[in-house]
C-alpha cells in the first residue's frame, strides 16, 4: 500500500503553487500528481518520496492535508492492458473510487495508482491474478 | 411572588395605570419626550385605551446616544444616585441614571428573577460579572441582597483566586456570563480540581446569549442547574425577564415592564407567538424614563400558561438582532441562526462568511462560506458533498431557505480581533438577462 497525500484546495489562484513550494523547500520530491475539482474546490493527490515528512510540512503551514492509502500496480503499456486488470476487480465486485497513472521511466510499464473501497480485498484479487503490485519502497525511492 | 400570578385583567389594569403615569411623567419632566410628543401632536390625555399607546413613536438606541450624557434625564441631577452606561463599542455610550426609587425597584425586580431561578436566602452567591458602569454586577448584587442571599462580590477576572475562594466559601450560586463559566471550569481543571466537586447548585447566566449546547456543557461540568436571564442598560439592566425552574422561556416582570413585539420593518405590533423585535416600556421609572424602547433583540412572546403557575408571559431566547436581519426571498434570516447551525457540525469551524448575491439591489441568493476542520476533510468528493448537503438541509429546516454552502480552507476567512465581519454583498451582473 502506498501513502498518498490529499490536499484540499480552494479554487483560487496561487493555491497549487503554494503547496508545490512548501514541498520543494522541504526537499520533497513529487513522484506522481493528480487534481480533481468541482466548481468550488479541488482535491490534489500526490505521491511523494517522503510522505510522513510531507504531511507534517503541509500541516505546519496550515494547509489541509490528509493521508490516504492507495494501491499501486504495474500495467503493461499496451492496448488492453488496463482493461484486463480492471476486469479482475470488476468480477470481484470491488468499486474503484478513482485512479491515475504515471509512466515509470526504465520499464515502459504504466504505474496505476488506485483508490478502492476494500483495499485488502483488492490486493488479494490482484495478487491472485498475478498483477504486479508496486511496493512503497520502489515508489518512494525511485 | 404575588405579582407573577396576576390574572390577565389585573395585569392589564396595572399596566394601563403604569403606562399612563409613565407617559405623564415623561411628557412633563423629560425635555426629550416633551419635544417628541409635541412633534407627533400628542398629549398625555390622548391615551385612554392601551391601543392609543401605539401612536407613541419608538425610542431607539440612536435617540439615547444623541442624548448623551444627560439628555434623557427627567429629574434634577441631584436626585440621581447612580449612573450606569453601556460599553459604547459602536459609538457614544448609552447612559442610564437611577433615582433612589429606581434603585429600589430595580433591586426588587432582580430579587424576583433570582427567586424564580431557585435562589433562596440560604444561598451563597458569587457574582463574577464585572462591577462598574456595566449594570450586571451591581444589578445582581443588590437583587440578591434584597432576596437575603449571601453575596460574594468577586467581579470578573482573577480566575484562579476566584476559584479558590469559591471552593473555600462553599459558594452555591454562580452569577456570570456563560462563556466565563465555561472558562472557569477549564481553569479549575488546570488547577487540578473537578468543577463538579465545588458544590455549586445554581448558575444564573446573562450578559450574552447562551446556546443550549453551552448550557448543557456548563451543567455537565459544574453539576448545577443553569438558568438564563435578560436585561439591558437602556431599560434598567438585568431584572427584566428570567427563567423559572421549568426553563421554557424567560418570564417577563409584566407589572414593571410593558412588552411589545413589532415587525422590525413596518413597526406594526405583532401578536403573541409571532417573532419580531422586542419593544419595552418600563413602568414608573423616574430617572431616565424611556417609552417604547426598541431593544433590537428578536424574540417572541409566549402567552400559554407555564407549568410553574406564574401567569406572566414569557419571552423566548433571543434569536438575533434586528439590525443584523437579512431578508432573502421574503424570509427573515439572522446570522446568529446560521452560526448556531454551524456550531452543530464538528467538520466545520465557527468562522463563516455570508455572501449575499444581489441583483438590482435585491438579494437573490445567499452563500455560506465555511472553513473545513481536519475532522471534516476527507479524500472523497462524495463525503465533502454529503457534508455540504447535510449543512444545507439543517439550514433549510432552521431558516426555511437553503443557501449554497462553500467549503473553504482553514484560516482562509478573515480574522479580526474586534467584531467579525460576517456579511459581504456581491452584485451579480451575470444573472441579469
Amino acid at each position: 500500500m502506498i501513502k498518498q497525500i490529499s490536499v484540499f484546495l480552494e479554487n483560487k489562484s496561487g493555491r497549487l503553487v503554494r503547496v508545490a513550494t512548501v514541498l520543494g523547500e522541504a526537499e520533497i520530491n513529487i513522484r506522481g500528481v493528480s487534481i480533481a475539482d468541482t466548481s468550488d474546490f479541488g482535491i490534489l493527490r500526490l505521491i511523494v518520496d517522503q510522505p510522513d515528512k510531507a504531511i507534517k510540512e503541509l500541516k505546519d503551514k496550515g494547509i489541509m492535508a490528509t493521508v490516504t492509502e492507495v494501491v499501486a500496480m504495474e500495467v503493461p503499456d499496451t492496448p488492453g492492458g488496463l482493461a484486463k486488470v480492471l476486469s479482475f476487480l470488476e468480477e470481484a465486485g470491488i468499486n474503484i473510487e478513482y485512479l491515475y497513472s504515471f509512466i515509470e521511466k526504465p520499464t515502459h510499464n504504466a504505474i496505476i495508482m488506485m483508490r478502492v473501497e476494500r483495499i485488502d480485498d483488492a490486493i488479494a484479487v490482484l495478487e491472485k491474478n498475478n498483477v504486479p503490485l508496486v511496493g512503497s519502497d520502489r515508489i518512494y525511492s525511485f | 411572588m404575588q405579582k407573577d400570578h396576576l390574572t390577565a385583567e389585573e395585569r392589564l389594569l396595572r399596566q394601563k395605570n403604569g403606562l399612563q403615569q409613565s407617559i405623564e411623567h415623561a411628557y412633563s419632566n423629560s425635555p426629550f419626550y416633551h419635544q417628541l410628543f409635541e412633534k407627533a401632536g400628542l398629549k398625555p390625555e390622548d391615551f385612554g385605551k392601551p391601543e392609543d399607546f401605539r401612536s407613541i413613536p419608538f425610542t431607539t438606541k440612536k435617540d439615547l446616544r444623541d442624548a448623551y450624557p444627560y439628555g434623557m434625564a427627567a429629574v434634577p441631577l441631584e436626585q440621581i444616585l447612580r449612573i450606569h452606561a453601556s460599553s459604547g463599542t459602536t459609538g457614544k455610550p448609552i447612559v442610564a441614571g437611577y433615582t433612589k426609587r429606581d434603585l429600589d425597584d430595580w433591586a426588587d425586580a432582580v430579587a424576583r428573577i433570582c427567586e424564580m431561578a431557585g435562589v433562596t436566602a440560604g444561598d451563597i452567591a458569587q457574582i463574577s460579572f464585572g462591577y462598574g458602569l456595566f449594570t450586571g454586577g451591581f444589578g445582581l448584587h443588590y437583587g440578591l441582597e434584597r432576596l437575603g442571599a449571601t453575596v460574594v462580590p468577586f467581579s470578573s477576572g482573577n480566575t484562579e483566586r476566584q476559584l479558590s475562594l469559591m471552593k473555600d466559601f462553599r459558594t452555591t450560586v454562580l452569577v456570570s456570563t456563560p462563556s466565563f463559566a465555561i472558562y472557569m471550569a477549564e481553569v479549575a481543571r488546570d488547577m487540578g480540581f473537578d468543577p463538579a466537586e465545588f458544590g455549586l447548585r445554581l448558575g444564573l447566566f446573562g450578559g450574552e446569549p447562551c446556546s443550549e449546547a453551552m448550557r448543557e456543557d456548563i451543567e455537565r461540568q459544574w453539576q448545577l442547574k443553569a438558568t438564563v436571564n435578560y436585561g439591558l442598560t437602556e431599560v434598567v439592566g438585568p431584572g427584566i425577564s428570567g427563567e423559572c425552574s421549568e426553563r421554557a422561556g424567560m418570564h417577563i416582570l409584566e407589572d414593571i415592564y410593558y412588552p411589545e413585539i413589532i415587525d422590525p420593518i413596518s413597526g406594526n405590533v405583532l401578536k403573541d407567538g409571532e417573532t419580531g423585535e422586542l419593544v419595552l416600556t418600563p413602568l414608573g421609572k423616574e430617572g431616565f424614563p424611556v417609552l417604547r424602547y426598541r431593544t433590537g433583540d428578536i424574540t417572541r412572546l409566549i402567552a400559554e400558561a407555564c407549568p410553574c403557575g406564574r401567569t406572566t408571559r414569557r419571552m423566548d431566547y433571543i434569536t438575533g438582532r434586528s439590525d443584523d436581519m437579512i431578508i432573502i426571498k421574503g424570509v427573515n434570516v439572522f446570522p446568529s441562526q446560521i452560526e448556531e447551525v454551524l456550531a452543530g457540525f464538528r467538520e466545520v469551524s465557527p468562522h463563516y462568511l455570508l455572501v449575499l448575491h444581489k441583483q438590482k439591489g435585491f438579494i437573490r441568493d445567499m452563500e455560506v462560506q465555511v472553513e473545513l476542520t481536519p475532522d471534516g476533510f476527507t479524500d472523497r468528493f462524495k463525503d465533502l458533498e454529503a457534508l455540504e448537503g447535510r449543512i444545507r438541509t439543517k439550514l433549510r429546516s432552521t431558516l426555511s431557505l437553503a443557501p449554497k454552502i462553500k467549503l473553504m480552507e482553514p484560516k482562509s476567512l478573515e480574522r479580526t480581533t474586534g467584531k467579525a465581519k460576517r456579511i459581504i454583498e456581491s452584485e451579480d451582473q451575470s444573472l441579469e438577462q
